[in-house]
């Protein structure tokens, strides 16, 4: 840093501080203690004119690094945003003045309070600079998109629509993919609504695929660069400078560099082979819905034949659910949320085409999607007959079928003819090989798990990506081999950094879906090639310009950063160093959590920064009932919950914050590094309380895996309590939700009860 | 009627919910039904019937003709419309209920000794003698359905209602004999035939 630092300080007098705080008491404090320069007051901070003020104290070179004591960080982001500048923010609103009860004795805890959170912005501003992209930034506007599906093809018109250039490739030799042989879809609309007379009027009907003419826009659009037959044979670099080797069948690679990437490369076919009760491959009347769009193509609106022996299909039966939603081997366990709409579909094309009786035994009918419970009246307005039913076997004798199964309203075990059997059998993720398969091989506890572990690693399909990456070829799964994306939170985001997933491959869904889920993805990937462009994050810490930095002659080369970081962000170089790709990092921390040595940090969030804010409270000794409490809150769920429960305490809502706790945000719990606990420990503090996000299978954590490690690194800091003979109740670790308004105040509550209990820390200073 | 019902099987075969369709009053709504059970829920005397409104649904889809038509549960209908009214279907299904208790009737296929049957049997040879309800004879026949020592012990047990409408004029014991008719009786008598006419016709265009 060549510039010298001018360090400032600005304390909001507004919202009851002025009234309720002794805000010359901070004053002092922040210059003589907090070592700021100067430290100004104004009555209302995040007006004009206040941010004037602070803007002015800037561009005059008054201040580099701005300390601001008002609300909290989530709060007037906008007013308080200076980029030339670093800058810590005390929460003293939310995190003091609405927790505590404005009482004559209790004036002097709040009051202590707020000199804390004082000293500790002053102290973690001291410790920050300015944050600035890294400079190997680029923008590059073309995206790539992977399957020439549905998906695919929606996701590359619409960024094409937006202005950007797309790759489209696709494996096949046409467009289309796994809905090329749709004969017509299920309806994307609702009735109309309101409709006078009956509900049962101008139900949505099967409609045109519309598949040849997604295919014909995208051969007329100029912005998209069709690749039939190609694979993606290696992809390698960030966001911002992707290069991606297009190889096709002929032999021939082209290497196209893009922006940002997504993967549409939807779902295969269950191989229904599985399902030998069913009479699957005995009888060539046994078909899939898939198979079965085929035959209705092939009738063009004609009767339906059969294709054992070209008879009309006088009557059919439709088993949902063959396959899936079963704990047996070789079947899918889950539901893949298009089958019923599906066969819905089907069973009206024999009513029309044929005027066959339609039999759909079902467990449970569901009809997600716009058309819906709509389409479900469709078909029983075309007497489809449902029958709640669960099928057991399908027998082959004399040219009929006969369906088994047990109707299950009627609790009896029952049989029924007909021509053909549909098996409505669901979707199997088209992805690539769970780049942590090795590593849950070698992490595998008990032998069983290690042989299913293998035995993935050894069934692996073939890459789909095949990224050059530390951390595998493909993007990471979640279950069942659907590529990782929080369903709710953040569908798109992978744990891979400008690669977006979309459609099915994600997570089992129909076509309209689908196409919702491309337009999403594409304008995702938008995003990250933008961001890439500036040098900033992408979701969650969107625009962050700061990005990990490390002190090389401090590595020992343990690898464990490069292992950790849930994006791949980190690869090793020739030297076996880590190399940070700052566009592939989101900027959680996890590294910094994890280096033993503590040699990575970030500009404006490093060891030091919240290091120094442990250190730098005012640590009352043994005997004067007045303990201290850390507690190092997520950012992203936890911290807010706090807010939101002063907000509330505000409203008169009676939630109440002990006045011993001291709150610290972090950008992720697997941010947290070891030390700050055992630092926390030596100078005194009694208890400590860590909140991060729910992880594991039903994650909230925003960096996917930052939970996750952190309860397993902290997991030994009983150990650490022990050998320095404390109590271990003094440090826990929760998962907190965002909604968790009254629990999270409460859990700091129960840690101050805890040390009434168990006594003071002996290590105060 | 025993060959209607043969005509009927022949004519629809495989599908009963198209015969239910075509000959049940307010039958063409059966197919609507999607097996949510509130019908049966909601029914105040719904534990007493063999099958519930929603099984006879699932019944008539699934083909079984016989077991529906010769069932006691349509008839048990006390037509207190709940089920109507919480329908999320909005299914009229009181009115399916009469429409397939008088569709079995028509095929002949009540149940023996079914009391609903036999009380709306009574009621309508009673209203077509005189073309109006002789109540004491209704009253009487009603009593003695069950034989004649169970029909005067409930003679007895009702004996104060009837003194009290003897002495209120409210029935007259000259009844018994005879008892007297609507001014048109004939008129009233032909007014009926013509409508079993018309019944009959709509049923050999549309039913049998």
């Amino acid at each position: 840093m060549a510039a010298e630092k001018k360090l400032a300080g600005y304390i909001c007098t507004g919202c009851g501080i002025g009234e309720r705080l002794n805000v010359e008491q901070m004053r002092t404090i922040a210059t003589r203690e907090g070592k700021l320069g100067a430290c100004k007051t104004h009555p209302m901070l995040c007006g004009a004119e206040g941010v004037q003020m602070i803007r002015d104290d800037i561009a005059a070179g008054e201040a580099t690094h701005v300390m601001i004591g008002a609300c909290s960080r989530r709060s007037k982001m906008e007013a308080f945003s200076f980029p030339d500048a670093a800058m810590s923010r005390a929460n003293l609103r939310e995190g003091v003045l609405w927790l505590r009860p404005d009482t004559e004795e209790q004036k002097e805890t709040t009051q202590e309070m707020a000199d804390d959170y004082i000293r500790m912005a002053c102290a973690e501003v001291r410790f920050m600079t300015v944050p600035s992209a890294s400079g190997e930034q680029e923008l590059n506007k073309t995206l790539l998109v992977v399957g020439g599906g549905v998906t695919g093809m929606t996701a590359a018109l619409e960024a094409a629509r937006a202005g950007y250039p797309v790759h489209l490739v696709a494996e096949e030799n046409h467009l289309g993919g796994v809905w090329t042989d749709l004969y017509k879809r299920v309806p994307f609309r609702a009735a109309a609504a309101d409709v006078v007379g009956s509900k049962d009027i101008d139900l949505p009907q099967p409609e045109d695929p519309g598949v040849d003419a997604l295919a014909e826009r995208i051969r007329a659009n100029e912005r998209i660069t069709v690749h039939l037959n190609a694979r993606i044979t290696r992809t390698s670099g960030a966001p911002g400078r992707f290069s991606a080797d297009i190889s096709t069948e002929s032999g021939g690679t082209v290497t196209e560099n893009v922006g940002a990437i997504v993967q549409a490369s939807d779902f295969k076919p269950y191989d229904a082979s599985n399902l030998p009760e069913f009479a699957y491959g005995k009888s060539p009347d046994v078909v899939t819905n898939f198979e079965l769009e085929r035959l209705a193509k092939d009738a063009n609106g004609g009767p339906i034949r059969r294709p054992s022996d070209g008879k009309e299909v006088t009557s059919v039966a439709f088993i949902q659910c063959a396959g899936q939603r079963s704990d047996k081997p070789g079947h899918l366990p889950y539901c893949s949320g298009f089958c019923c709409t599906e066969s819905i579909k089907q069973a009206m094309y024999f009513r029309e085409q044929n005027g066959a009786d339609a039999t759909v035994l079902f467990d449970d009918l569901r009809t997600p999607g716009a058309a819906g419970e709509d389409f479900y009246r469709s078909g029983q307005q075309a007497q489809v007959t449902f029958s709640k039913g669960k099928a057991s076997e399908v027998v082959s004798e004399n040219g009929t079928l006969k369906v088994h199964f047990k109707d299950l309203i009627l609790n009896e075990d029952t049989a029924m003819d007909c021509d053909l059997v549909v098996l409505a059998t669901g979707q199997v993720p088209n992805t690539g090989p769970d780049p942590y398969a090795q590593l849950a091989v070698e992490e595998a506890e008990t032998e069983e798990e290690k042989d299913a572990a293998r035995r993935k690693l050894e069934n692996a399909p073939p890459s789909i990506l095949n990224l050059d990456y530390r951390q595998g070829t493909d993007l990471p799964q979640l279950k069942h081999g659907f590529v990782d994306s929080h369903f709710i939170c953040f569908p798109y985001e992978t744990r891979r950094t400008g690669i977006y997933a979309a459609g099915p491959c994600r997570r089992p869904m129909d076509m309209k879906q689908a196409m919702e889920d491309a337009v999403g993805a594409a304008l995702k990937a938008i995003q990250s090639a933008e961001n890439a462009g500036r040098g900033a994050a992408v979701h969650p810490r969107v625009g962050d310009l700061s990005y990990p930095q490390f002190r090389k002659e401090g590595c020992t080369q343990c690898k464990r950063c490069t292992v950790e970081c849930p994006f791949g962000a980190i690869n090793e170089d020739e030297q076996r160093y880590p190399l940070f790709n700052e566009s592939r990092c989101r900027r959680c921390g996890t590294c910094m959590g994890a280096c033993p040595v503590r040699v990575i940090s970030f500009e404006n969030y490093s060891i030091d920064t919240v290091g120094q804010q442990i250190k730098n409270v005012d640590m009352p000794d043994e005997f004067s009932e007045k303990p201290r409490i850390l507690a190092l809150a997520c950012e992203n769920d936890a911290y807010p919950a706090l807010d939101m429960a002063a907000q509330a305490a505000q409203m008169g809502d009676g939630i109440e914050l002990t006045p011993f706790a001291r709150v610290i945000p972090v950008r992720c719990l697997g941010s947290v590094s070891l030390s700050w606990i055992t630092d926390a420990l030596n100078t005194g503090y009694d208890g400590i309380v860590l909140m991060g996000c729910r992880r594991d299978d039903d994650y909230q954590c925003h960096f996917v895996r930052g939970s996750a490690m952190a309860a397993e690194r902290l997991s030994k800091v009983g150990d650490t309590l022990q050998q320095m003979q404390l109590e271990t109740e003094r440090v826990a670790v929760y998962e907190v939700a965002i909604t968790d308004i009254q629990r999270a105040p409460q859990l700091i509550n129960d840690m101050a009860a805890t040390i009434e209990k168990v006594g003071m820390n002996p290590f105060k200073m | 009627m025993g060959d209607l019902n043969q005509a009927m099987i022949e004519k629809y075969r495989t599908n009963f919910l198209k015969e239910v369709e075509a000959n049940v009053e307010e039958g063409e709504w059966v197919k609507m039904c999607m097996q949510c059970g509130v019908c049966s829920g909601s029914c105040p005397l719904g534990k007493f019937w063999d099958h519930p409104p929603q099984e006879l649904f699932m019944m008539i889809r699934a083909g079984k003709r016989d077991e529906v038509l010769s069932s006691d549960s349509m008839w048990m209908c006390t037509s207190c419309y709940n089920c109507v009214v919480r329908c999320p279907r909005e299914l009229p299904i009181t009115h399916i209920m009469h429409g397939l208790a008088h569709y079995a009737k028509r095929l002949g296929l009540v149940p023996e000794s079914q009391p609903t049957a036999a009380f709306a049997q009574m009621f309508w040879d009673n209203l077509m003698q005189k073309g109006r309800v002789n109540e004491l004879k209704l009253g009487l026949k009603l009593y003695f359905m069950n034989g004649f020592g169970d029909g005067i012990k409930v003679a007895l047990k009702h004996q104060k209602i009837g003194m009290g409408m003897l002495k209120t004029g409210r029935m007259s014991p000259m009844e018994a004999f005879g008892g007297h008719a609507v001014k048109d009786l004939k008129g009233f008598q032909s007014m009926i035939k013509k409508a079993q006419e018309l019944e009959d016709q709509r049923i050999a265009e549309h039913g049998a």
